[in-house]
């Protein structure tokens, strides 16, 4: 690859991973002066957990064979995912400035064609399960090991095609197939729950027959023992991870806001958003 | 015209000995004449050929493997057949994941839920990603009398916008049998328009051989100039050898890839003086092979003696037997013969 590597930051904590990637999602949603920042820092841990914890890549190899796959259905948390990319080596953290600007490789919605390791192009919701589906079975073919992780949203979730997927998966019995739902109940119109109501989702998974898991997305732990399970276990069925996340997670002041779906945060208030950020720095 | 659903069709009251009415042909019925020669499901046929040497190949569908001849692949390679159930959105999502993983999935349904329903998937997971994924889809245009819920006659109007797919409407079992490997060996989309069944022979009379992105004129002629697609070259062949009882002498330019367009051919066939060109299809009047060569002939300044267009009309089409409904609107031999003599 013709950029530098970045250097490796082997020894830090889950938490300061999750940390870093906050850090970097905020410093693009400056750039821009607003996005999907509550997004990006709600699943901040959850990525963390998934980059630094369970999936196999070579940062200098995006498309590495072996590779486990991750696919980011919901295209507006491109943000989060370039965080993590950056913390993960994948992509230049210089590349943090030019993020949503002309020629950057760093698009508001995240596509195949730009950036190296974003596996799909998301943005037209109810994508990604889909697309997940039909990679596990051609892993499945090639006799591969890896995985396919796919992250979507709640309000993804109001989308049919995402259950012609959770079915399909169901009954192709892919269990090399690892969901990911962000729960934080918040999507364009308001409340997810609100807007259509999704819930219980777990006997709903249960009964599309996948292995089930809810844990609280924001709890590190909780979540590195819900992806060795899911990557463990041996019953042969696709394996979802519901995830409850807090919106904005890790900035009070940003948590607060009511309408934090699409933040609009005024100049001075990144310096104060970071500065909050960075007193929460883990130990 | 539909008749109100409150009246009673009128021939059941109508004095005895009214004629035979034909029935609703079964989806499964071939599209063939009494007397025309046909080939079994060519597709499924040239599928199972092409399995042997690319072992990438794989088919998939949306409950629909016996009514678009995939089932043949599925018998012959039970391993490299998907089943996706009646669910046409992960169908197509998953042939991109296929895709995406180096296979080369042949994707069967029926054409109005590949363009309708599956619009946004074929747009936006295998399209703008230029994926290999041949979408393989049966009853284009008019081939069926179940009305409006299978008669795909937009499927073109609705893909010709998607950049990046190549289009191909085929005419007879032949041309099926050769665009198949070609196709295969394309880099990228595909949406074929698929004839199944017991599909007629006719290309065999006129040496052809199928050539991804070329029109090829079959026959010359200096009255008339025919642009046709699929099962409407058939027709127009047949209407220029009824037309020369009456000397009327009619060219007829094949043209199986609908995008890209053969414009050069096009252009260069339009360019001869003196003739009346008309484009026949298997599809409504608005957004198929007639606007777009309509289209190409005004970018070029290309002025023909006259541009007439045989084509289903903007409306929603009757139900009834296929027969019937290809003379009522203008798609059987003998009705594209009477309209072009009604333009010369």
């Amino acid at each position: 690859m013709a950029e530098a590597p970045r250097p490796a930051l082997p020894n830090l904590s889950l938490a300061e991973r999750a940390w870093r990637i906050r850090r970097n999602a905020l410093r693009m949603g400056e750039v821009q002066g607003q996005g999907y920042i509550a997004q990006a820092l709600g699943i901040a841990d959850v990525l963390a957990v998934a980059y630094f914890h369970a999936l196999s890549y070579r940062p200098h190899e995006p498309e590495w064979e072996g590779r486990d796959r991750f696919l980011l259905s919901i295209g507006h948390y491109a943000i989060a995912l370039y965080a993590a990319l950056i913390e993960a080596g994948v992509l230049p953290e210089d590349e943090l400035e030019t993020y949503g600007g002309d020629d950057s490789r760093l698009p508001m919605s995240g596509m195949a064609a730009y950036t190296p390791g974003m596996e799909i192009t998301g943005g037209s919701l109810g994508h990604g399960l889909g697309i997940a589906v039909g990679m596990a079975l051609g892993l499945k073919r090639k006799r591969s090991r890896s995985f396919v992780y796919t992250l979507f949203s709640d309000g993804e979730l109001d989308e049919g095609s995402v259950w012609e997927a959770a079915m399909a998966a169901g009954s192709h019995r892919l269990d090399n197939l690892i969901g990911i739902v962000d729960v934080n109940n918040m999507q364009a119109d308001g409340p997810s729950t609100q807007i259509m109501n999704f819930e219980p989702l777990v006997p709903k998974f249960e009964a599309f027959g996948w292995l089930v898991q809810r844990v609280d997305g924001n709890d590190l732990e909780a979540l590195v023992t819900a992806f060795d399970l899911a990557r463990h276990a041996t019953v042969t069925r696709p394996r979802i991870i519901i995830c409850d996340t807090r919106m904005a997670k890790g900035v009070p002041f940003l948590e607060e806001r009511e309408r934090n779906h699409f933040l609009r945060v005024e100049p001075e208030e990144w310096a104060r958003a970071l500065d909050v950020l960075d007193q929460g720095r883990p130990a | 015209m539909r008749r109100s659903k409150y009246l009673r069709p009128a021939h059941l009251d109508a004095p005895a000995g009214g004629g035979a009415r034909l029935k609703t042909s079964a989806m499964i019925a071939s599209i063939a004449g009494p007397d025309q020669r046909t080939r079994a499901a060519p597709f499924g046929q040239a599928l199972v050929e092409l399995g042997r040497t690319r072992p990438d190949v794989l088919g998939i569908t949306a409950d629909l493997g016996k009514y678009t001849d995939l089932h043949l692949f599925a018998k012959a390679y039970p391993d490299r057949f998907y089943q996706m159930g009646m669910a046409e959105q992960v169908m197509i999502s998953a042939a991109a994941g296929l895709a995406r993983e180096g296979f080369t999935p042949f994707a069967t349904t029926y054409a109005v839920f590949a363009s309708r329903r599956a619009y946004d998937f074929i747009f936006m997971a295998i399209a703008e990603e230029n994926l290999n994924v041949k979408i393989v889809c049966a009853l284009p245009g008019l081939t069926t009398g179940y009305g409006p819920s299978h008669q795909a006659t937009e499927d073109l109007a609705i893909f010709r916008g998607m950049p990046q797919l190549t289009i191909i409407d085929p005419c007879d079992a032949l041309e099926i049998e050769q665009a198949v490997p070609a196709i295969a060996a394309h880099q990228g989309p595909v949406y074929m328009r698929l004839l199944r069944g017991n599909v007629p022979l006719v290309l065999d009379e006129y040496d052809y051989s199928f050539e991804l992105g070329r029109a090829r004129m079959l026959r010359d002629g200096s009255d008339v100039l025919i642009i046709s697609s699929g099962l409407m070259t058939m027709r127009a062949l047949e209407a220029a050898k009824l037309l020369a009882a009456d000397r009327i002498d009619v060219a007829v330019l094949h043209v199986a890839t609908i995008k890209p367009l053969d414009a050069e051919s096009i252009r260069a066939a339009c360019a001869r003086t003196g003739r009346l060109v008309v484009v026949a299809e298997n599809h409504s009047v608005i957004g198929g092979l007639g606007e777009a060569v309509a289209g190409e002939l005004l970018r070029g300044g290309i002025h023909p003696a006259g541009f007439r267009q045989i084509a289903l009309p903007d409306a929603f089409l009757d139900a009834g037997a296929l027969p019937t409904l290809h003379e009522r609107y203008g798609l059987s031999t003998e009705a594209v013969v009477a309209q072009i003599k009604s333009w010369l």
